[in-house]
C-alpha cells in the first residue's frame, strides 16, 4: 500500500486544492473520450468524480481514475475482481503498455467501490438482441442499458466482460499518465514535451539524461492533464500480446499468496455459520445449551436464515455450529427433485411464453407433414464449489465498518454495511482480497451481509465467518435446471427446420432482484446460447418460458449459455445426422457469419477433421458456441475402454479479438472446457427434504487430473469486437462431448450429467 | 483439533488451505516426516514427526524445482489448490524421479482443482523432474 502520510501542516498549503479543480475539470472534458456523449444525457454519461481525489495528499497527483502517483511510488487501481481468471494481471499490463514501466514495479489496488469503475458492458451484453447485431434499435438499447448501469453504480465482474469493457479505459489511462509526466517534466526544464520519451517508469530526455516518474508527482499535479492522447496500435506493442509473467505467478507458487480465508487480525474472533438447508427461512426454536459449553465459544448469533457460532478458531466454531440443536422451518417450494422438475414440465406452457426472439421463415409450416426430428434435454442444478469456501471479515465500530473479502459486487457491499449498521457509505472501508474462485458465485453479497450481522454482535472485534465446505454447498445459488423441447426437420441432405422450447427459472429476475433490481423486459438468459447463434436455418425459432423459481439460483460460468448450447448443439447434431451429411460442413453452410466460419473452420484444420469415424470403439464429436461474444468451435476424441468411456484429445478454436496475454488466455480456454466438460460427466445437485443431497466434493467431483485429455487450442484475432475469454469454451464442450459419445457407441445422450448413462474411465 | 487448523489459526501458517474438511480435495496437504498428509485429517496430537509446509519445501531458502516449474508453466489460476498440488508432487518426485504419465495421474488425482490447471500441472512435474534428473 502506498498511503502517503496526510501531513496536517502540509494540508492548508493552497497548492494542495488549485490541482483538485483541474483534475475535475479533466475528468468531464475526458467523458467525452471515453463514455462518449449521447441522448443529450450528459449529466448520467459524463464520468463521475475521481475518487482518488478525496484522499490526495498534497504533491500527489491522480491523474486518471486508475492511476496515482506520489514521491514514494504508484499505485493502479484494477477494479475488476480476480477470482483467479487472471484479469488483475491483465488490467496493470494494459495500463503499464502505455506508461512504460514495468507493472511488477507497481502497486495494484482494487480501489474502493465507485462509480467510476462502473461495469458498463455486462448491462449491455444481457440484452434481447443478436450480439451479432449492429442495427441501429440494438446499438441504441445497447447503449441506454449501459447508462442504466451507470446510474445504478453496478460496479461488478462477469460475464466475461472486464477485458471488453476495460481495454481502452486502462490503455487511455495509461497513456493520459504518460503525457501529463512528460508535460510536467518539460514545464520543469523548460524544453518541448514533444522531445521527451518515456521507459521504464522514467521520462528520458534528449541528452539521455532521465528522470523517475514518482520524482515529477508534485509538478504533474500541478499541470493540466494531458487527455487528447492516441492509443498506441498493437504494431507498437512491446508487451500486450506477448508471453509475459503473471503478476501474481510467483506469489500463488511460493505459497505467499493471501487469500480472503487468510485474513489474521489482532484479537480476531471466528465464526461458523448453521443455516436451514432450505432456502428463504430460519429456525422455529434452538437450543444452544451444548453448543456454548464447547471451549472458545464466545456467542451465538441469530443471523439470517439461521444462527452463527463466534469462537476463538475456526475448528472451534465449526463444532458448535454442527452441535446446535435447531428445528428448522419448512421452505414453501417443492421438497425433492422428482417435484422440482414436475414444476418445471408443467411450466412448458403457452402463457409462459417470456421471449422469442429467433423466429425466421415458417417453422410450423415447415414441420406439418414433414419426418419430425424430436428430442427433449435437460440440465441439472449445479453448485460452484470454488475451492476457497465463501468467507468475509468483518470489523463494525461506533461509526465505521471496515470488511475485508473476496468480491465480484463492491458497490452492493458497501450499500448493504452501511444499510445495515446505519454509517454512511463513505464510512464503509471494503478490502477486496484475492478468491479462490468464484465461477459466478461471489456475484451475490449474502456471505457478506451474513458476516456483517455476525459482527454486529460483538462490535469492536473483528471477527473472521468462515462457511464450512457443507455450509457453502447447501447455501449456493445454484445454476438453474433447464430444459428444451425440440422439433426439426430435414430435407435433400440439409437441415431447413429446428424449434427450440426451452424452459428455465428466470436467472435475471432471482440474481438482479437480489443484488440490484429487476431488468425489464424478457430475461434472456432463459434463452442466451440457444436464439442468439449464427446460423441461417431457413425455418429456425427459439421460444423462452419462464419458469417458477423453486429455490433462489445464480450465475454459474457462462449463465444461459451452459445450458442452452448442449440443448442446441445436440439437437442439431440429431438434425444433421438424420441429414445424413458432415457435421463440420454442414454447421458451415448454415453459417455466413466470418468469424464464426473461421472458427470452425481453424478447428477442423487443427484436428484433420474427416468425420465423426476415427476408429472402432473411438468417436469424434464437434460443437460451435457464440458464447459471450466469442465465437468456439470444439472437437472432442473419445476411446470406449473397459474401464469407461476416456476423452483422449481435445481442439479447441475461439476469436476473442486482440489476445493481449497469450499464456493467460490459453489457461482461460481450457479451464472453461474442462469446467464444462467435467461438470457435464458427474455432477449435479439433486433434492431432498428441500436441500442438495450432495454435501462435499466426494458427491460432486468435477474434472480429476486422471480424465483430463490433451488440449490443442488455437486463438484467432480477427473479430471486430474485443471479448474476454473466461466463459466461452464451457458453452460447446458438452454438446462436444456427447457428440463424440454418440460416434463411439450409438448412444445419445440428452441430459446432464451423461455419468447417469456412461461410464467414464 | 485436527493439524491444519492449529497451523492456520494458532501459528498464523496459511499455505495449507481448507477446502473439504473431509480427505477429499488435498488442499490442505502438508509434508508429516516427509510424506504428505491431508492436515484436515490428522488429529495435532498424533503428529509424528517434522511438519514442513510449501515456504519450507526449497532447500537452503532456494525455490524447490517444482516451484521454479509452476513459476514458468504459470500453472495457478486462483491458486487455492496450489500449495496442496505441489506438497503432493514433491512426494512424488522424491520417490519416482522419471514419472510416466499414469504415475502422475495416480499420484495427483486425490488433488481436486475447481479452476482446471490440470494441464499445466502435468507439464510442470515433467519439467521439474527432469531439471532434477540434471541437476544430479
Ligand atoms: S481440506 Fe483436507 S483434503 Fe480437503
Ligand atoms: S488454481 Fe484454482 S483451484 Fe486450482
Amino acid at each position: 500500500m502506498n498511503e502517503v502520510s496526510k501531513d496536517p501542516k502540509k494540508a492548508n498549503n493552497g497548492k494542495a486544492d488549485k490541482p483538485k479543480v483541474s483534475r475535475r475539470k479533466f475528468l468531464i472534458g475526458s467523458a467525452a473520450v471515453a463514455g462518449g456523449v449521447a441522448f443529450g444525457a450528459y449529466f448520467i454519461l459524463r464520468t463521475p468524480a475521481n475518487p482518488l481525489l478525496r484522499d490526495l495528499g498534497p504533491g500527489e497527483a491522480a491523474i486518471t481514475p486508475f492511476v496515482k502517483i506520489t514521491e514514494t511510488g504508484i499505485t493502479f487501481i484494477v477494479p475488476r475482481a480476480d477470482v483467479g481468471q487472471g484479469i488483475l494481471s491483465t488490467q496493470a499490463h494494459l495500463i503499464a503498455e502505455e506508461l512504460d514501466i514495468d507493472p511488477g514495479t507497481v502497486t495494484l489496488d482494487p480501489g474502493q467501490p465507485h462509480p467510476i469503475y462502473v461495469n458498463a458492458k455486462i448491462a449491455s451484453n444481457s440484452l434481447p438482441f443478436q450480439p451479432l447485431d449492429e442495427g441501429f434499435v440494438p446499438r441504441t438499447v445497447r447503449d441506454l442499458m449501459e447508462t442504466v448501469a451507470r446510474v445504478s453504480g453496478a460496479q461488478f465482474t462477469g460475464g466475461s466482460s472486464s477485458v471488453a469493457d476495460l481495454h481502452e479505459k486502462l490503455r487511455h489511462a495509461g497513456a493520459a499518465a504518460r503525457e501529463t509526466l512528460k508535460t510536467a517534466a518539460a514545464g520543469r526544464y523548460g524544453i518541448p514535451a514533444a522531445s521527451l520519451a518515456t521507459e521504464n517508469g522514467e521520462v528520458v530526455f534528449p541528452d539521455g539524461r532521465r528522470i523517475a516518474y514518482t520524482e515529477l508527482a508534485a509538478d504533474a499535479a500541478l499541470v493540466e492533464p494531458v487527455t487528447d492522447v492516441e492509443l498506441r496500435p498493437p504494431e507498437r506493442w512491446r508487451k500486450l500480446g506477448t508471453v509475459f509473467q503473471r503478476i501474481d505467478i510467483v506469489a500463488k507458487s511460493t505459497g505467499a499468496q493471501r487469500y480472503g480465508i487468510d485474513i489474521e487480525l489482532p484479537d480476531m474472533l471466528y465464526a461458523a455459520v448453521r443455516a436451514n438447508p432450505g432456502r428463504g427461512v430460519s429456525f422455529d426454536r434452538y437450543d444452544d445449551s451444548v453448543a456454548r459449553e464447547i471451549r472458545g465459544v464466545h456467542v451465538v448469533v441469530e443471523v439470517t436464515d439461521g444462527l452463527a457460532v463466534v469462537a476463538d478458531n475456526t475448528w472451534r466454531a465449526f463444532r458448535a455450529a454442527a452441535a446446535l440443536d435447531v428445528d428448522w422451518q419448512t421452505p414453501d417450494y417443492p421438497a425433492s427433485s422428482e417435484e422440482m422438475w414436475r414444476v418445471l414440465e408443467d411450466a412448458h406452457r403457452e402463457d409462459n411464453i417470456d421471449s422469442r426472439l429467433r423466429d425466421d421463415g415458417d417453422v410450423d409450416e415447415a414441420l406439418d407433414g414433414a419426418d419430425v426430428v424430436s428430442a427433449e434435454y435437460r440440465a441439472p442444478f449445479l453448485a460452484h464449489a470454488a475451492l476457497e469456501p465463501l468467507n468475509a471479515t468483518v470489523l463494525v465500530e461506533p461509526d465505521h465498518v471496515t470488511v475485508w473479502t473476496a468480491t465480484q459486487v463492491p458497490t452492493a457491499i458497501r450499500d448493504a454495511a452501511a444499510e445495515m449498521t446505519g454509517v454512511g457509505k463513505e464510512n464503509v472501508t471494503l478490502h477486496v482480497l484475492p478468491a479462490g474462485g468464484s465461477f459466478g458465485r461471489r456475484l451475490d453479497h449474502d456471505y457478506v451481509v451474513q458476516a456483517i450481522e455476525v459482527a454486529m454482535s460483538v462490535p469492536g472485534t473483528p471477527v473472521k465467518t468462515t462457511w464450512s465446505r457443507e455450509a457453502d454447498m447447501a447455501h449456493d445459488f445454484p445454476r438453474p435446471f433447464h430444459m428444451a423441447r425440440a422439433r426439426g426437420a430435414v430435407s435433400g441432405g440439409r437441415v431447413v427446420a429446428c424449434d427450440i422450447d426451452t424452459i428455465s427459472p428466470s436467472l435475471s429476475a432471482s440474481w438482479f432482484g437480489r443484488v440490484f433490481i429487476v431488468p425489464p423486459g424478457p430475461d434472456t438468459l432463459i434463452v442466451w446460447g440457444a436464439y442468439d447463434q449464427p446460423y441461417a436455418i431457413p425455418h429456425y425459432r427459439v421460444t423462452g418460458y419462464k419458469a417458477p423459481e423453486v429455490v433462489p439460483i445464480g450465475s454459474w460460468r457462462s449463465p444461459g449459455a451452459c445450458s442452452n448450447s448442449f440443448f442446441h448443439e445436440a439437437f442439431l447434431s440429431e438434425l444433421i445426422a438424420a441429414a445424413g451429411v458432415d457435421p463440420l460442413e454442414e454447421r458451415l453452410r448454415l453459417i455466413s457469419d466470418p468469424t464464426s466460419r473461421r472458427v470452425l473452420e481453424a478447428v477442423g484444420e487443427m484436428c484433420s477433421w474427416n468425420g465423426p469415424d476415427i476408429g472402432a470403439g473411438r468417436g469424434r464429436g464437434i460443437a460451435f458456441a457464440h458464447s459471450h461474444h466469442v465465437p468456439v468451435a470444439e472437437v472432442v476424441d473419445v476411446t470406449v475402454t473397459d474401464r469407461g468411456l476416456r476423452i483422449d484429445d481435445v481442439w479447441i478454436a475461439a476469436d476473442c479479438g486482440t489476445v493481449f496475454d497469450p499464456v493467460n488466455a490459453e489457461a482461460q480456454l481450457t479451464g472453461a472446457a474442462i469446467w464444462g466438460l467435467g461438470h457435464a460427466m458427474n455432477c449435479e445437485l439433486t433434492y431432498e427434504n428441500y436441500a442438495p443431497l450432495q454435501t462435499n466434493y466426494h458427491a460432486f467431483q468435477g474434472m480429476r487430473l486422471y480424465q483430463t485429455p490433451r488440449f490443442h487450442t488455437k486463438l484467432l484475432e480477427q473479430a471486430p469486437a474485443v471479448a474476454g475469454l473466461g466463459e466461452p469454451a464451457t458453452a460447446p464442450a458438452a454438446p462436444a462431448l456427447a457428440d463424440a459419445i454418440f460416434a463411439a457407441t450409438g448412444q445419445r445422450l440428452r441430459e446432464m450429467p451423461f455419468n447417469r448413462f456412461v461410464d467414464f474411465a | 483439533m485436527p493439524l491444519l487448523w492449529v497451523l492456520r489459526d494458532e501459528l498464523g501458517i496459511k499455505e495449507p488451505k481448507y477446502g473439504c474438511g473431509i480427505a477429499q480435495c488435498g488442499a490442505c496437504t502438508v509434508h508429516v516426516g516427509g510424506s504428505p498428509v491431508r492436515s484436515c485429517q490428522l488429529p495435532v496430537g498424533s503428529v509424528w514427526s517434522d511438519v514442513k509446509t510449501l515456504s519450507g519445501l526449497g532447500a537452503g531458502g532456494a525455490l524447490h524445482p517444482l516451484q521454479t516449474a509452476w513459476i514458468e508453466h504459470q500453472v495457478a489460476q486462483c491458486g487455492y489448490c496450489q500449495s496442496g498440488q505441489i506438497m503432493q508432487a514433491a512426494d512424488l518426485l522424491a520417490r519416482n524421479p522419471n514419472p510416466s504419465d499414469a504415475d502422475i495421474d495416480a499420484a495427483m488425482s486425490a488433488n481436486l482443482c475447481r479452476c482446471g490447471a490440470y494441464p499445466r500441472i502435468r507439464a510442470a512435474i515433467k519439467a521439474a523432474a527432469a531439471s532434477m534428473r540434471g541437476g544430479e
